[in-house]
């Protein structure tokens, strides 16, 4: 199969169980989904259905009990501990409810981070930088630390932090579920620019079904660990 | 990641928590303090004794005697194991002649070979007499310990007329001329001395009675016989060995005491062995460096003569100093142990702290050794400043506490010393231990961060 025939994710009968005790816990049981390249996915369902269960297997944060994951082809399940973070660090960006920006680090120094992390030349990094804050709207807080942002704001920065390694994968864990409807309606029209844009696949898991209806081009709902709809296209 | 970035991120998270890094930082200060303290004791009373004994110049030495057969005895006084030194059979005794001292002082790494000369002397202060041994000096003696502290100086050349007195005779001269014994110095006294000279042979001897004495010679007689001596110096010391006092009270130039041939108690013997020449009690070999000795004394014992050193005795010093210095090493680092137990708890308590933090890095991309670099950088920056301001804190309190000594020892009028001493070995040697036991102390911190459970640590508020 050739690169452009690739899924950019793809999931094959995937599982993650956890045991507590005597108690199995099927966080995922058997998901299977496929995502093409530039495609805007979300994945609904209520709390503690797997949804960010599901993200974190796809971001190589964690790994599966059973079944495939494969990000353009390359299956996660089979890589290394170091290969995996080579996945998070370059082929997959990430942004969480909680913003997790550091918060004793300028927004210029978090967004930095990345670029540390992939070894990234120093000379190409402020360049980096300054372009992803800019591209956010941020280009003038650039030694503001996070406390001195709002939500929305510490959101982009945030989105800021994804893009500047360049990935081909966004995922998204809940990006508006901190912010109020306004704001979430603004870092939305960001991520759907990113899409669009930069042709960027982005996967978002979320419960509002109005949200991802709107800017989403398929949903997948999950539901006790299992996909309930199979995310047709509308 | 890149060892700058490494560094940048270690250095920020050191900052954050200046306090309690601090603290740390300075636990490790004080068990490295402890350590250079305690070594540097132990350095510096090895240098005392060993710069004190190298200075009697008894290292380098050799002593070279006649090889006797005695019975039940390897050798003069029995010294060392002679059991494997060929017994000579009686008529081959070799005597240490001036023959002898040329062959010796021909031998390879060899400085300088000189005998040791003893005599009577009388020191006359016009009408009275003041009989003591006199000894010789060769100018090697000149800086060594013998001569710490004296008054005036050594002698001007080998053979000039000096003489340099100990103490009590100085005090003695002094009493009976009513003056302070510094005022001898430049002062001239008539030495008085037994004479040796050779008696030649008698052309009207007759064939037989020439016959008769062929077998010892001519032989010598004894003449009283006297010098005038200037006083230059004034010891305290009563060192024994080559150039030392050893008993005798009055020191003259060695060649000085070679021209003046005086009778020596070892001349009774050459009157039977061989009269006509003169035959020393004992030679004395220096050697250009002491490492030279042990094959030098197989050389000597070679040529049948019996030899004694002081070699072994330094390698026994050096053995008792290794032991000295490793007890005081180890109690020097128990401080430093208890150090380390201070890192790995503020690398704990780090984790904990950090734990949502470490999570967001792995999710950037930070692989395990990444979080592990991390750590350990930051155990390693503790350590290397520990360590910095431990060995000056360590070099400081051996300051004070010299300091403090030698106002001491000024106030009993002993001359100061430096005991402790932090050699740059020791200082390089410390900031190592610092940063090797610091790295140590983080390894398991280290590992515990590497190992956590990204998803779990982005949960953890």
């Amino acid at each position: 199969m050739t690169e452009q025939n690739q899924p950019a994710l793809e999931t094959r009968e995937v599982i993650r169980h956890y045991t507590m005790g005597d108690t199995v816990i099927r966080a995922v049981d058997g998901v299977s989904l496929r995502i093409e390249p530039g495609e805007f996915v979300s994945l609904l369902g209520s709390s503690g259905s797997g949804k960010s269960t599901l993200l974190n297997l796809i971001a190589g944060l964690d790994r599966p009990t059973g079944g495939a994951i494969l990000a353009h082809g390359n299956d996660l399940a089979k890589m290394s501990g170091d290969d995996l973070a080579k996945h998070r660090s370059l082929t997959v960006g990430m942004v969480f409810q909680a913003f997790n920006l550091l918060p004793r680090m300028t927004l210029e120094e978090n967004v930095e981070l990345p670029l540390r992390l992939a070894e990234t030349d120093f000379d190409m990094r402020a360049g980096r930088v300054r372009e992803s804050l800019e591209r956010v709207g941020l280009g003038k807080r650039l030694g503001h630390r996070p406390s001195e942002l709002s939500g929305g704001e510490q959101q982009r920065a945030a989105l800021a932090r994804a893009l500047v390694n360049r990935p081909k994968i966004l995922l998204a864990d809940e990006p508006t579920g901190n912010l109020d409807s306004k704001t979430g309606e603004e870092i939305m029209s960001f991520i759907a620019q990113f899409n669009r844009e930069m042709g960027m696949t982005v996967l978002m898991v979320t419960h509002e079904p109005q949200l991802a209806a709107r800017y989403t081009q398929r949903q997948f709902h999950m539901r006790d660990g299992k996909l309930a709809q199979n995310g047709a296209q509308p | 990641m890149k060892s700058r970035d490494l560094m940048e991120l270690a250095s920020r998270n050191l900052r954050e928590s200046a306090l309690r890094n601090s603290l740390t930082t300075l636990g490790i200060a004080v068990g490295i303090a402890s350590l250079v303290a305690f070594l540097s004791l132990g350095i510096g009373i090895q240098h005392l004794a060993q710069s004190r004994l190298e200075g009697t110049g008894l290292f380098n030495t050799i002593y070279v005697y006649p090889r006797f057969n005695r019975p039940g005895r390897g050798g003069r006084g029995g010294r060392g194991d002679n059991s494997t030194v060929p017994q000579l059979a009686p008529g081959q005794i070799k005597n240490l002649t001036d023959e002898t001292r040329a062959q010796l002082t021909a031998l390879p790494h060899v400085m300088e070979v000189f005998p040791e000369l003893r005599f009577t002397s009388d020191l006359r202060n016009g009408d009275t007499g003041h009989v003591y041994g006199a000894a010789s000096a060769p100018a090697s003696a000149n800086g060594q310990g013998q001569f710490d502290g004296m008054q005036g100086t050594f002698f001007s050349s080998q053979t000039a007329p000096e003489a340099i007195l100990h103490k009590d005779l100085a005090q003695q001269l002094a009493d009976e001329l009513k003056i302070q014994p510094a005022q001898l110095i430049g002062r001239e006294f008539t030495l008085r001395y037994p004479k040796r000279v050779a008696i030649p042979v008698n052309p009207n001897e007759s064939p037989e009675d020439r016959a008769a004495n062929d077998e010892f010679g001519a032989g010598f007689r004894v003449d009283p016989s006297e010098i005038k001596v200037k006083i230059v110096g004034i010891v305290e010391n009563e060192q024994a060995g080559p150039g030392g006092l050893g008993g005798v009270r009055i020191l003259l130039p060695l060649t000085l005491v070679e021209q003046l041939n005086p009778v020596q108690g070892s001349d009774v013997r050459s009157i039977i062995q061989s009269p006509d020449q003169r035959v020393y009690a004992s030679l004395t070999v220096k050697t250009t460096d002491p490492k030279f000795v042990p094959d030098l004394e197989v050389a000597i014992k070679k040529m049948d003569f019996d030899t004694f050193s002081l070699f072994d005795a330094a390698k026994s010093l050096h053995k008792f100093f290794a032991v000295l210095d490793t007890f005081l090493g180890v109690f020097g680092s128990l401080a430093l142990a208890v150090a380390s137990l201070g890192i790995i708890n503020t690398l704990v308590m780090a984790i904990l702290e950090r734990r949502r933090e470490i999570g967001i890095l792995k999710a950037l991309g930070a692989p395990d050794r990444d979080v592990r670099g991390l750590f350990f950088a930051e155990a390693g920056v503790m350590g290397l400043f520990g360590g910095g301001l431990g060995v000056f804190i360590g070099w400081a309190i051996g300051r004070i506490i010299n300091f403090g000594m030698n106002i001491y020892l000024k106030s009993q009028n002993i001359p100061t010393e430096n005991i402790w001493l932090v050699p740059l070995w020791l200082v390089g040697v410390a900031i190592a231990i610092s940063v090797v036991v610091s790295l140590i102390a983080g390894l398991y911190p280290a590992a515990r961060a590497a190992k956590l459970d990204p998803v779990q640590a982005l949960r953890y508020e």
